[in-house]
């Protein structure tokens, strides 16, 4: 039973990561687009799915609750702050998303909304996943940090990282979903992005090694989780290869496999963690009876429900936005 | 723990959650009342019932997206600003929650979509059926979180271990006889504010002279529906009554402004407490009425307040005058839906400016006595979080801040007035067009779970054809 709900909800983080993390992207990028016809058709080729994307984020708060009550105690009460901002952006990005084309001479307003938003909420996930990492001072299973406990040169430097991890993200969904000169600029922006994350990663790691983060010695215990960094690199190599040949499918699939990898190097090197190294998923798991419960109704059914409608949801809006659409 | 943060998460709370219940209280009576709509259109073959329909979806759709949105913050509120409560409750309650969730997840995948897209390409029967589900799912949803906050109300079918409460009998707890008398009261309280607002919009377009038809139908359901449901709602207010005088005899105490034991027992019609002397001001009371209420008895001795530790009282003004504005709207709806039924039955409706006025601006009514209602329950409960086992100042987040709290507080506020008047800035231009005669085949790019886009299409070209 526990072993379900781990799995359900390492599913619905990833997805999370990988779908939203997409639409943030394109959000993000949509602040340095050329033209307001550039713009347009960024939003074109999100507007269909983000709010879809952004059920996943729910999905992880409640399913966190329900089953593993004292990690989503610990976790929304250390980042009291930085959530109330992340679902600030969020909010005001989605009213941007409805609005932004009923508005002519406050359209700025708008699209700075957008931009903005979907980079505060990167920036701040991307912080929360560096606090993690280094780990947050849990006493009696309740955050004992103050009110910026979670703030450090390494989460700071792990929500730069999310934001390029994110537009990278982006700019591959764009370069999928679209034609002409936007494709074309997403294109120049991809070697970019990669370049400026594959520096982030070597900071971060030499950063871990300087300040000798417990994370670290995982990788000593666990040799096997080389395997992550090692499909990384080769997912890393499709990308540029797929970028090469003009390949518009292959750079957002790659881009997601490396994401994929990433998730899955954190997560190992947590294990059996879920905050680490204070709550382990044993600790947390909520009684059998909740479990159970959980399971025979919304495990078992609806949320297989849920991965199906997401799927037909993508193949109906799959192929290329055309500029002929001006909005959508 | 900081006081203030206390204080401060707890408006923020209040603030959060009563500007999320102005949403689906709405959208869980609109949707029935859409069905009922779409059947009677199947029965009778009538075109102006899909008039109605088709203008009465749009708003749903905006309510609907505004419920969605506030409804987020409620998901993160219970963890960031009541950590203790959250990682107590979990098991039980975190449980309840994620079942709300998918349902309401379920709801918004599958069927609103065929509701706003779906009519060209469904057969009838199954756009009816669809917007059943729709209203089956706000339903469920309503469900799942009476059950929730009947289950702090009232708390049963748990054990106690590692500092946790855990489920042992689940059957307990989903059909705790609360939860069976307060689902109903809330449901028929959602019912009687899409009858109200339906019956207002009506009145109002009479009022200017528009859409009669329309209008026409819009009054005399909406009052036909108050008429039947405020009677039925006003007992089941009384069965909630009688499960507070039983199992939450505090919150009864403060609500009845009784401060000693009577026997036979008064009751207080309209008072100004005053907690400090432990005694009521300019009070206006009837004798042995007291008892009738509480215990259908002429000699019953009804509780006081002063039978409980002073740290184990609510606060009394609260629950006393939200309890009596509640029942005032009450009463004031069941004269409106008689006397206006009343009217429109003998077809003289139009004729009484003065009643359409009052039908037009008594639409807010159901929501102030939801509100209200609400506010009796939940400051009733304090100062117990969950009744009788965890005080609310035991369950705040203990490494929250008074800075952080009111920070949180003054962001909640303005974003949600800001998106707020966004979406009643829509609603209003939706109801200034009017019910669209000429029916607007929905957009072909339009996407199902994103209600408020289909507004932009359809807010311009709206033309009447129901004079």
């Amino acid at each position: 039973m526990i072993t379900f709900w781990v799995a359900v909800l390492a599913i619905s983080v990833l997805l999370y990561v990988l779908l939203d993390g997409f639409d943030l992207g394109v959000g993000m990028l949509s602040g340095i687009a050329g033209d307001e016809e550039q713009r347009s058709l960024m939003l074109s080729a999100v507007s269909p799915v983000w709010d879809g994307n952004e059920t996943w984020l729910v999905v992880t708060a409640v399913v966190l609750w329900g089953a593993f009550p004292p990690v989503y105690a610990a976790l929304l009460s250390a980042f009291y702050l930085p959530l109330l901002l992340m679902l600030a952006g969020l909010v005001l990005r989605g009213v941007a998303f409805e609005y932004r084309h009923r508005a002519v001479g406050s359209r700025w307003i708008w699209d700075t909304a957008f931009a903005g938003g979907s980079l505060v909420a990167a920036f701040i996930q991307g912080m929360m996943v560096g606090a993690l990492v280094e780990g947050l001072p849990i006493a009696d299973r309740q955050y004992a940090g103050g009110e910026f406990g979670w703030l450090s040169p390494f989460a700071l430097l792990c929500g730069v990282g999310l934001c390029l991890g994110y537009a990278l993200l982006g700019a591959c969904w764009l370069v999928k979903k679209c034609e002409g000169d936007l494709r074309d600029e997403a294109y120049r922006l991809i070697p970019r992005l990669a370049i400026s994350l594959l520096a982030f990663l070597v900071v971060v790691f030499v950063y871990a090694l300087a300040a000798h983060l417990q994370v670290m010695d995982r990788w000593l215990e666990r040799p096997y989780l080389l395997v992550f960094p090692l499909v990384g690199v080769a997912s890393i190599t499709g990308l540029a290869h797929g970028v090469i040949r003009r390949r518009d499918g292959v750079p957002f699939r790659m881009i997601a496999l490396t994401f994929a990898a990433a998730f899955g190097t954190l997560a190992i090197s947590f294990w059996p963690y879920m905050i680490p190294f204070s709550i382990t998923i044993q600790d947390a798991a909520a009684p059998h009876s909740s479990l159970a419960f959980m399971f025979w109704g919304e495990g078992l059914f609806v949320f297989p429900l849920m991965l199906i409608y997401a799927a037909v949801n993508y193949s109906v809006f799959r192929g290329k936005i055309r500029s002929s659409e001006e909005h959508y | 723990m900081d006081l203030t943060a206390l204080l401060l998460s707890r408006v923020q709370f209040a603030f959060t959650i009563s500007f999320h219940i102005i949403f689906p209280s709405f959208t869980i009576g609109l949707a029935a009342w859409l069905t009922l709509l779409e059947a009677l259109r199947l029965a009778t073959g009538r075109t102006v019932y899909r008039v109605v329909f088709e203008f009465w979806l749009k708003i749903f759709g905006i309510a609907f997206g505004l419920g969605v949105v506030s409804g987020i913050v409620m998901g993160f509120q219970f963890g960031t600003n009541w950590s203790v409560f959250a990682g107590k409750v979990g098991p039980i309650q975190g449980v309840l929650l994620s079942y709300e969730t998918f349902t309401a997840f379920f709801l918004e995948a599958s069927f609103f979509g065929i509701l706003l897209f779906g009519r060209p390409r469904v057969p009838p029967w199954f756009y009816l059926f669809s917007t059943a589900m729709v209203a089956l799912g706000t339903t469920f949803s309503a469900f799942w979180i009476m059950i929730n906050n009947s289950w702090m109300q009232v708390p049963v079918g748990y054990a106690t271990a590692n500092g946790q409460f855990a489920p042992d009998d689940w059957a307990a707890i989903i059909f705790s006889p609360v939860v069976w008398v307060r689902f109903p009261h809330m449901l028929l309280a959602s019912y009687l504010t899409g009858a109200s607002c339906v019956a207002g919009t009506g009145a109002w377009y009479l009022l200017r002279r528009e859409y009669h038809a329309e209008a026409r139908i819009m009054l005399r359901m909406g009052l036909f529906l108050a008429a039947v449901l405020v009677p039925v709602q006003l007992f089941f207010g009384h069965l909630v009554g009688d499960y507070v005088h039983d199992k939450q005899p505090a919150k009864f105490a403060a609500i009845e402004g009784r401060w000693h034991d009577e026997q036979p027992a008064s009751e207080v019609l309209i008072a100004l407490p005053d907690a400090a002397a432990e005694t009521n001001h300019y009070a206006i009371s009837v004798p042995i009425l007291g008892s009738l209420i509480g215990s259908t008895s002429l000699t019953s001795k009804e509780i006081g307040l002063t039978d409980f530790p002073v740290q184990d009282r609510p606060p009394v003004a609260i629950p006393f005058f939200a309890f009596r504005i509640m029942v005032g709207c009450g009463f004031l709806m069941l004269f409106l839906a008689w006397y206006g039924s009343y009217l429109s039955v003998r077809e003289r409706i139009g004729e009484k400016r003065w009643m359409l006025w009052a039908i037009f601006l008594g639409f807010p009514l159901p929501w102030i006595a939801i509100l209200t209602g609400w506010f009796t329950a939940e400051v009733g409960r304090q100062p117990w979080i969950i009744y009788g086992v965890l005080r609310t100042a035991e369950a705040v987040t203990p490494s929250l801040t008074a800075r952080e709290a009111i920070i949180s507080l003054l962001v909640a506020c303005t974003v949600y007035s800001f998106i707020f008047a966004f979406g009643i800035y829509y609603i209003h231009q939706l109801l200034r067009a009017g019910p669209a005669g000429r029916l607007i085949e929905p957009p072909v790019d339009a996407v199902p779970n994103r209600p408020m886009s289909v507004v932009h299409h359809q807010t311009a070209t709206t033309v009447s054809a129901g004079d």
